[in-house]
């Protein structure tokens, strides 16, 4: 205040500069590092809640039986078999994809995405009826939008041929356009969608969002790679199979 | 000196109101009013900001010199809105969603900045504080009030709780969809303003111009 007319000297300017920086910098560093696992619980709520959504979202198929629990299962999407050494619930398949010992390698002709690198394994969760036959069959899927990475479910039917649900449920899109991938009107387009043509090829064909072009292309290369020969491809070979 | 503190405190409800009188802060109040859960979380969201950063601004306002004023003043709104927003995040997730983006854009808010530079600038810390608390929450005055008419007329309820039952669910209630949409909180906080004016003319501002042209 003393000093408002004059100019102030050089050196003092850079002290403060750096201190208030320095400051909030530990500041905000603090708070976000302490309220993580919050948020992280927060996360896995909300993952929980779109999953258990797309039960709501069959009873607008026929599906003849409700069940009320998931069966949780590890896939190897290698050979499309289920591991029974992988604890489902100790499994982190993002944490995985991004340690480049553990995760494999997308070959770039195949990563329509962009994800760059995938896990060994994927956590998926299925439905049977009374006889045990498979009804309901969830994929975990992931791309990449316009401004952010896109996490979500696809849950198709016993034979992997329709497409039921589409849930995401973490995405950092931009608010009222690409976030509407999230939106009930959205994703009622999806059930009864038929996810492959007669030849056997991932062909899907769906509204895409106006103002969000790049958002929808994601969603679509998402779609046909988790459904291709380096995604569920071998494991949905096996579900037709009746392997599964 | 308690009835100082007092004044500065409630001055800006109505007589210094951000909204009606000052003008400021209008995007926000447009954004977030479309429901009264929205409104209230946005303006415990903007009070704290406020009052933390008068406390910072007026406890270094000594030190900072005056060719790096804003951009200090900026850096400090700009983290404590960082930290506004991970505690939305980790404590009222659903919420923080549904505000989305204006939780961000509190940094630019101009009440904020405002205060700062208007205010906590020249006075001590308590009158700082305050003086950002009282600014606070007459926006949020404001910002209840629209909030609380368009939640109301747009889907017949308060806070999530239907009173109106409205037609698609057999009741007797149309909902105004307008009420949903940003003009219509133009149009209300208009009439706030005009209401506030008329009741107190001391706020009527002085045409800049007049007929013909001639600059008074």
């Amino acid at each position: 205040m003393a000093d408002r007319s004059t100019v102030a000297p050089p050196l003092n300017v850079l002290k403060v500069a750096l201190g208030v920086s320095l400051l909030c910098a530990l500041l905000v560093s603090f708070t976000a590092v302490s309220l993580r696992p919050y948020y992280l619980a927060n996360l896995e709520a909300e993952r929980m809640a779109r999953l258990g959504s797309i039960l709501d979202a069959l009873q607008q198929v026929s599906v003849s039986h409700k069940a009320e629990e998931f069966e949780v299962r590890v896939v190897n999407l290698e050979d499309g078999t289920y591991s029974e050494t992988i604890d489902p619930d100790q499994y982190d398949a993002r944490r995985e994809a991004s340690d480049p010992r553990k995760g494999v390698t997308i070959p770039a002709e195949l990563d329509l995405p962009g994800i760059k690198r995938r896990a060994r394994y994927a956590v998926v969760y299925l439905l049977r009826d009374t006889g045990g036959r498979l009804e309901v069959i969830i994929l975990p899927v992931r791309g990449v939008g316009y401004q952010s990475a896109l996490y979500g479910y696809l849950a198709l039917d016993h034979d992997a041929s329709e497409i039921l649900a589409l849930k995401f449920y973490e995405q950092g899109e931009t608010p009222g356009l690409g976030s509407q991938i999230m939106s009930p009107a959205w994703e009622a387009q999806w059930p009864g969608k038929q996810a492959f043509d007669a030849e056997g090829e991932v062909n899907i064909q769906f509204d895409a969002i106006s103002g969000a072009t790049r958002t929808s292309i994601g969603v679509d290369r998402l779609i046909r790679f988790w459904l291709g020969d380096f995604g569920f491809g071998p494991y949905l070979k096996r579900v037709r199979e009746g392997e599964a | 000196m308690v009835n100082r503190y007092w004044k500065t405190l409630t001055k800006p409800l109505l007589d210094d109101n951000p909204i009606t009188l000052q003008i400021l802060g209008i995007c926000s109040a447009l954004a977030v009013t479309t429901s009264l859960d929205t409104a209230l979380v946005m303006t415990v969201a903007v009070t704290c900001v406020l009052g933390l950063s008068a406390i910072a601004v007026s406890l270094i306002r000594h030190y900072i010199p005056h060719s790096i004023r804003i951009i200090v003043q900026i850096t400090i709104i700009a983290s404590l809105v960082i930290i506004v927003d991970l505690v939305l995040k980790a404590f009222f997730f659903e919420i923080g969603q549904r505000l989305s983006v204006f939780v961000g854009l509190i940094v630019t808010n101009c009440i904020v900045l405002g205060r700062a530079e208007g205010f906590a600038m020249r006075n001590g810390i308590v009158d700082s504080f305050l003086d950002g608390i009282g600014n606070g929450l007459g926006y949020g005055l404001i910002l209840m009030l629209v909030g609380g008419i368009r939640e109301f007329f747009g889907r017949g309820s308060l806070f999530g709780g239907q009173i109106l039952i409205p037609v698609s669910q057999g009741g007797g209630f149309e909902p105004l969809h307008i009420m949903l949409l940003p003009p219509s909180a133009f149009f209300i906080i208009a009439g706030i303003i005009w209401f506030i004016r008329r009741k107190r003319p001391a706020q009527v501002e002085k045409p800049e111009f007049q007929e013909g042209g001639k600059e008074i």
